[in-house]
């Protein structure tokens, strides 16, 4: 059963999904920890550590691609010592489609965590605690149920987001049909090729489709979360 | 006995004072706003750290700044109720008032819903509360986790005058009934004079006035010899 799409585009869309669901989990607990820690810490060198981590997000995807394949390349920053203890290559991987996908959705998930960190009571966890709570049980407890709303919110726009990157993801990872070749990056070749209108069409309508289930999915999280809570 | 010794600097306000207050019953705080009330409950509550100073609870010291010891928030067996509540706004009620002791429901759960008239809210959740339903929660929480003392800081000071009533009566039915000490931090001397039999006022971060009074219900001096023994 292919549903009329090709080889190739069914292997796009694995690898889009497969690449995004990873983006988004590996993105999750930094995330977590940034979003806290610029919510409700302040040191120095806090307001450049705001814009580094959000730069990504105001940065043309190619500058950001650029950049990690300088840093990840064969004779970059991280990409040098990295071959040298696993014998491994970063780049035109399906890792590096990851590691795009990943760097270029984080700031939405980590400004979407932040917002609900400021707007959570941390007297809330001062309650708990003075209610015998260890440290563990107040975070897992208190601290991240309060933070569902922008997790489910940024989880979804980031995962949005990681579908539709091309930039970033043909500047570091290339556009290999099976490996690297993503959802939009496959859009990319067929619209390259002359009558292929027909599986233009295919791709472009998968993509809406992927991207309007997440924002549907995050709708109805939320609904219910709303739900019950007020229940 | 609860001895409180502290002195804190913070910023222009400085908080240095001294008092012993009694075991049982009530005590009020009473004081305009920036008198160190709320620094007060900070430090007692543990969110701050005196400069230097004791805080001594029934012969445990929670704080003792000459010896070392600071006991976490989490252990000092202090509970709270703040002016708005606080309930886990993603918990039901029931599962608010068992945080502390999730698995053992007792006899004391039930005790405590029925002298707080919980009964018909355990399953709702706090956002589907009055204010003084919310209230009632928070105590009910706070006394569940078997406090060595219960400080409410302006408890009742959101409420409007009817429900401020409500809560009131249960509060003077709590420390005539339970052994649990209560620190009442407030800014209505008419609240305070029904509640407490031992007042200390404070001005400008300083002891301005204690006065005792000896209250006519007993004020929980004879607490265990009650029916309930809501805690000990």
């Amino acid at each position: 059963m292919n549903l009329g799409l090709t080889e190739m585009e069914w292997l796009a869309l694995g690898l889009s999904l497969r690449a995004s669901v990873l983006a988004v989990l590996f993105s999750l607990p930094l995330a977590l920890f940034f979003g806290l820690l610029l919510a409700r810490k302040s040191f120095p060198g806090h307001d450049l550590l705001n814009a580094l981590l959000h730069l990504p997000l105001v940065l043309p995807p190619v500058v950001t691609g650029y950049l990690l394949l300088v840093l990840l390349g064969q004779n970059g920053l991280i990409g040098a010592p990295f071959r040298e203890l696993f014998g491994l290559r970063i780049p035109f991987t399906t890792t590096a489609v990851v590691i795009a996908c990943a760097v270029v959705s984080f700031p939405l998930m980590l400004r979407a965590i932040r917002q609900s960190a400021e707007a959570a009571d941390r007297r809330l966890e001062s309650a708990a605690r003075s209610l015998g709570a260890s440290e563990l049980r107040v975070f897992a407890g208190v601290t991240l149920p309060l933070l569902t709303p922008g997790i489910l919110t940024g989880t979804t726009l980031a995962f949005a987001r990681a579908v539709g990157e091309f930039g970033a993801t043909i500047t570091l990872a290339a556009n290999i049909p099976g490996r690297t070749q993503t959802l939009p990056l496959a859009l990319y070749s067929v619209t390259q090729i002359p009558g292929s209108d027909a599986a233009a069409a295919r791709l472009c309508l998968l993509s809406v489709l992927l991207a309007g289930a997440a924002l549907l999915a995050s709708e109805m999280i939320s609904r219910h979360l709303v739900w019950k809570r007020r229940a | 006995m609860i001895e409180i010794r502290v002195f804190k600097r913070q910023g222009d306000f400085t908080l240095d004072l001294e008092t012993v207050l009694p075991s049982t019953g009530v005590s009020g705080l009473i004081g305009p706003s920036g008198s160190g009330k709320s620094s007060l409950f900070a430090l007692l509550a543990g969110h701050t750290v005196p400069d230097q100073g004791v805080i001594r609870i029934a012969g445990q010291t929670l704080f003792d700044s000459g010896r070392g010891i600071n006991v976490p928030p989490a252990r000092r067996g202090i509970g709270l109720v703040f002016q708005d509540g606080l309930l886990f706004p993603h918990m039901t009620v029931r599962r608010n008032l068992l945080f502390a002791t999730p698995a053992q429901p007792g006899a004391f759960f039930g005790e405590l819903v029925g002298t707080l008239k919980l009964g018909p809210l355990l399953d709702r959740r706090p956002g589907h509360l009055s204010g003084g339903e919310r209230q009632r929660v928070a105590i009910g929480r706070a006394l569940l986790a078997q406090p060595r003392l219960l400080l409410l800081d302006e408890p009742v000071s959101a409420l409007d005058p009817a429900l401020r009533e409500e809560v009131l009566q249960l509060l003077e039915a709590l420390r005539d009934r339970s052994g649990t000490p209560m620190i009442y931090i407030g800014h209505a001397p008419e609240e305070i004079r029904r509640l407490a039999s031992f007042v200390v006022a404070l001005k400008d971060g300083v002891v301005a006035d204690v006065s005792h009074q000896p209250h006519p219900f007993g004020g929980g001096h004879n607490a265990q010899s009650r029916g309930l023994k809501l805690a000990v």
